[in-house]
């Protein structure tokens, strides 16, 4: 609206229910997510308040960075897998007929409106030995019996990608159809072929919006909690996972208190460089 | 090329679908173990969805969820989108950022922070503590779609409104709200949807006294698997493809999703 009004009392009226939920039910328990990190914690399940750095001292603990370097670098290849897959998709995507175009999207819009459980639980099926590959190609005589493909690093590999994929190429899409056809077309005409167009116009084009979607992809992964318990032995568990399993089975809120803030800290740090590269692409475009 | 995009496109799609595939066999197998092949063919499993009370039980729950969170979602996004855009305040970006950051910090953190905060009000295990934490979590949803079609707006209707003599309540009531009625009822549809889907929030928050489908799911998966999850896991898929396709069929999916508008003219 170009009409931009002076904010009056009613605005600040208007705005304050807003403003009060967001406040209560977000900022407040944040706070109090803060305070609980160094409350010491009760065997059994309780915690009272005190001071204590017990929590985040544990932080230091070889096993929890072990896990924070585990959890970073099997998001961080889901990230690059889904973006290395998902850049040449979308670009075919957007230059499909019309039909085929609007149903891919159907399909993915679909994957991305699908729980994690839902998905978690089809790929426990599909690499499990009672219904999953292996029987399909034991029925077909190609392997002489089911094999188990979970839980395994692999297993939780491919269902983080099945989750990110999708949001990778919403990230992607909107600059992918922004794509002027006449510079591929003039690299084609310069005698570039298809490859090599793709390689050296697309590509440097999209720098931006691919380490956008990386990024997005790898703090999509990282907050997953279901696909690591689901499909992942205890090895491969995440921090969302840790984080969950400390507040809930081993009743320890302050230690989940206290890995939840380091990992707000890594995702805003991320979401920080993506607004970065975000505020670069619009320079560019 | 041609023969890699032909690749890679079957690749992706078999990727997305077959896992989709494989439960919706199994959800139609007479046996109560999976196996393959099937063995023959039963939709047992999907009256077992509506006749067990626990099933019934969880999908009512979800419902009531899902349906009054994406409300309540609403109702905090539209005014912060409209005030923020229509009006000239310094704080815009940070209150737009606090509305947003729920959403882009990973769920198990807001999960952990209702926890905390309904454990301090000595008030936990209720319907209401889900609804009210899907509502702030998903509230970025609507906050998006109502910003965008308050940016897309044109100007001049309000500004004839009230030229031609409507107060600024009244312009807002009888141009503006109307016209940011689809974005408000896209986002309702994405918080529902979404809602819906959740699984930690409502698992954290609900400790143990509140059973939604997907924790429904989530437990009968730790005691073994029963066909009924697959013949659920169906339910939701059909429900996404559904929503998805009339989304195609009658509204602009392209458009919503940031085509170019240009590729939209390109009629083929």
């Amino acid at each position: 609206m170009s009409e931009i009004r002076r904010p009056t009392r009613g605005t600040w009226a208007v705005l304050a229910f807003p403003l009060a939920m967001l406040a209560i039910f977000f900022l407040a328990p944040f706070a109090i997510m803060v305070a609980t990190s160094f409350y010491h914690r009760i065997e059994g399940g309780f915690y009272e308040p005190a001071f204590e750095l017990a929590s985040w001292e544990r932080l230091l603990h070889g096993v929890f960075i072990e896990r924070t370097l585990f959890s970073i670098g099997i998001c961080l290849l889901a990230g690059a897998v889904c973006i290395v897959i998902a850049f040449p998709f979308t670009y075919f995507l957007t230059r499909m007929r019309r039909r085929s175009h609007v149903a891919l999207l159907v399909l993915i819009m679909s994957a991305l409106a699908l729980s994690e459980v839902i998905v978690g639980f089809a790929w426990t099926v599909l690499l499990g030995r009672s219904a999953g590959i292996s029987n399909i190609l034991v029925w077909a005589g190609v392997m002489n019996e089911p094999a188990a493909y979970q839980p395994s690093f692999l297993a939780v590999l491919l269902g983080l990608c099945y989750i990110a994929f999708p949001y990778c190429i919403l990230a992607l899409y909107p600059q992918l159809t922004r794509l002027d056809p006449e510079l591929t077309e003039a690299a084609q005409t310069m005698g570039a072929s298809p490859w090599r167009t793709f390689w050296t116009v697309v590509v440097p084009i999209g720098r931006p919006i691919i380490m956008a979607g990386f990024l997005l992809a790898f703090v999509f992964t990282l907050g997953s909690y279901l696909i690591p318990a689901f499909l992942g032995r205890p090895e491969h568990w995440t921090l969302s996972v840790f984080i969950s399993d400390q507040a809930t089975f081993n009743a320890n809120v302050p230690f989940a208190a206290a890995m939840a803030l380091f990992l707000t800290v890594l995702s805003l740090g991320v979401v920080g460089v993506v607004t970065w590269f975000e505020g670069r692409t619009r320079g560019v475009a | 090329m041609r023969a890699l995009r032909w690749v890679l496109t079957t690749m992706v799609v078999a990727f997305i679908v077959a896992p989709l595939i494989i439960v919706a066999v199994v959800s139609i197998n007479a046996n109560r173990y999976m196996d393959f092949p099937p063995e023959g063919f039963s939709l047992h499993w999907y009256a077992e969805l509506w006749n067990d009370t626990g099933w019934r039980d969880a999908i009512t729950t979800s419902l009531s969820v899902a349906l009054t969170s994406a409300a309540l979602a609403v109702a905090i996004a539209t005014p912060m989108a409209f005030v923020l855009r229509a009006y000239d305040i310094k704080l815009a970006p940070v209150i737009y950022a606090l509305g947003i950051l729920p959403f882009m910090l990973p769920p198990v953190i807001s999960a952990l922070g209702a926890l905390v905060f309904w454990n301090s009000l000595g008030y936990s295990g209720r319907i209401e503590n889900i609804i009210v934490s899907h509502a702030i979590f998903f509230s970025t949803l609507p906050l998006i779609t109502v910003s965008l079609a308050m940016e897309t707006m044109d100007p001049a209707l309000p500004e004839a409104a009230q030229t031609l003599g409507a107060n600024p309540r009244t312009s807002f009531r009888t141009i503006t709200l109307p016209l940011l009625v689809p974005s408000m009822i896209t986002g309702y549809a994405a918080a529902f949807v979404l809602s819906l889907n959740e699984y930690i929030i409502a698992f954290m928050v609900s400790r143990f006294s509140v059973v939604t489908l997907p924790i429904k799911i989530v437990n009968d998966l730790r005691y073994g698997f029963t066909p009924t999850i697959a013949a659920v896991a169906v339910v939701f898929i059909l429900i996404a493809t559904t929503t998805f396709t009339l989304f195609a069929l009658f509204g602009n999916l392209l458009k919503f999703l940031g085509a170019d508008p240009a590729i939209l003219e390109r009629e083929r």
